[in-house]
């Protein structure tokens, strides 16, 4: 997500194909040096949506299937 | 196939001009307002916002349960359970099962905390995702995708949310009255749903 912009696609690739997998990585570390947040959409055992955050591309579970940086979260006034 | 979806990498194009020394005289001045107004013109696209809200709800129509989409669509806010004890299965409220609090996400306003049963007002959490870039783009998100931004973190990771927020008493920002007639509009509307996923279910049973 972007401000003023709504959502942009960074990067798209197979975590199967080692180059795309690298490209992915970079990309996901591009983000967080950012600053920004990854958050993963996943379901839980009742099959309800929610989601997880991650810190690292490898506690993105691989079959997974986006990602979604936004801004990190600060206190409002 | 994994999507990354976030925050471009490259800005394009940096618009700030950079004006003058102290002395300038009238005529150039007065130019330099005329082009000023002619950048605002140019960087101005009265349906960029629009565009940017359309992708926006579409995307948080592809992450959050279709029930809360339901209640975004026609309430203008979502409901999310406080995570410390979440009903078994479903939305649905069910009173015995009811967790001792919840939260309403509206777009660009805090996040207000209460009590379901008693639909009492607990506190306001004001919290911003802000622009990185600033101040090549607009500082705030598109409505949609603030409620989206919230609805990941709470539902990811409630705590890290709550204590990065600036708590306030309820009614800070958020007229009480305003949020009380949305808990009564949602409480109408949970009985509707739970109306109709009644007669979906005596329907399918014949």
């Amino acid at each position: 997500m972007k401000a003023g912009h709504g959502e942009v696609l960074v990067a798209e690739g197979d975590v199967e194909v080692p180059e795309q997998e690298q490209e992915l990585i970079a990309a996901f570390r591009a983000q967080l040096d950012q600053g920004m947040w990854a958050a993963v959409p996943l379901r839980d055992r009742q099959g309800r949506r929610e989601a997880e955050l991650v810190r690292s591309f490898e506690e993105i579970p691989r079959d997974a299937e986006r990602v979604i940086f936004f801004p990190r979260a600060s206190g409002g006034s | 196939m994994w999507l990354i979806y976030g925050a471009a990498v490259i800005v394009a194009g940096v618009l700030a001009a950079r004006f003058a020394p102290a002395k300038i005289g009238a005529s150039l001045s007065a130019r330099r307002d005329v082009r000023r107004r002619g950048d605002e013109v140019e960087r101005y696209d009265p349906g960029r916002e629009r565009r940017a809200e359309q992708r926006a709800r579409a995307l948080l129509r592809s992450c959050v349960n279709p029930d809360e989409w339901a209640m975004y669509s026609e309430l203008g806010f979502i409901r999310v359970w406080g995570q410390a004890a979440t009903p078994a299965s479903d939305a649905l409220p069910r009173r015995e099962s009811d967790p001792p609090y919840a939260y309403l996400i509206y777009p660009h306003k805090p996040i207000v905390a209460y009590v379901p049963q008693t639909s009492r007002l607990l506190s306001e959490y004001c919290v911003e995702f802000g622009d990185l870039e600033r101040p090549y783009g607009s500082d705030r998100l598109p409505p949609s995708d603030d409620v989206l931004a919230k609805w990941l973190a709470l539902t990811a990771d409630e705590h890290r949310l709550i204590t990065t927020a600036n708590m306030h008493l309820a009614g800070r920002q958020i007229d009480p009255a305003r949020v009380r007639r949305d808990l009564a509009r949602l409480g109408i509307w949970d009985r509707e749903q739970l109306g109709r996923a009644q007669r979906v279910g005596s329907v399918s049973e014949l």
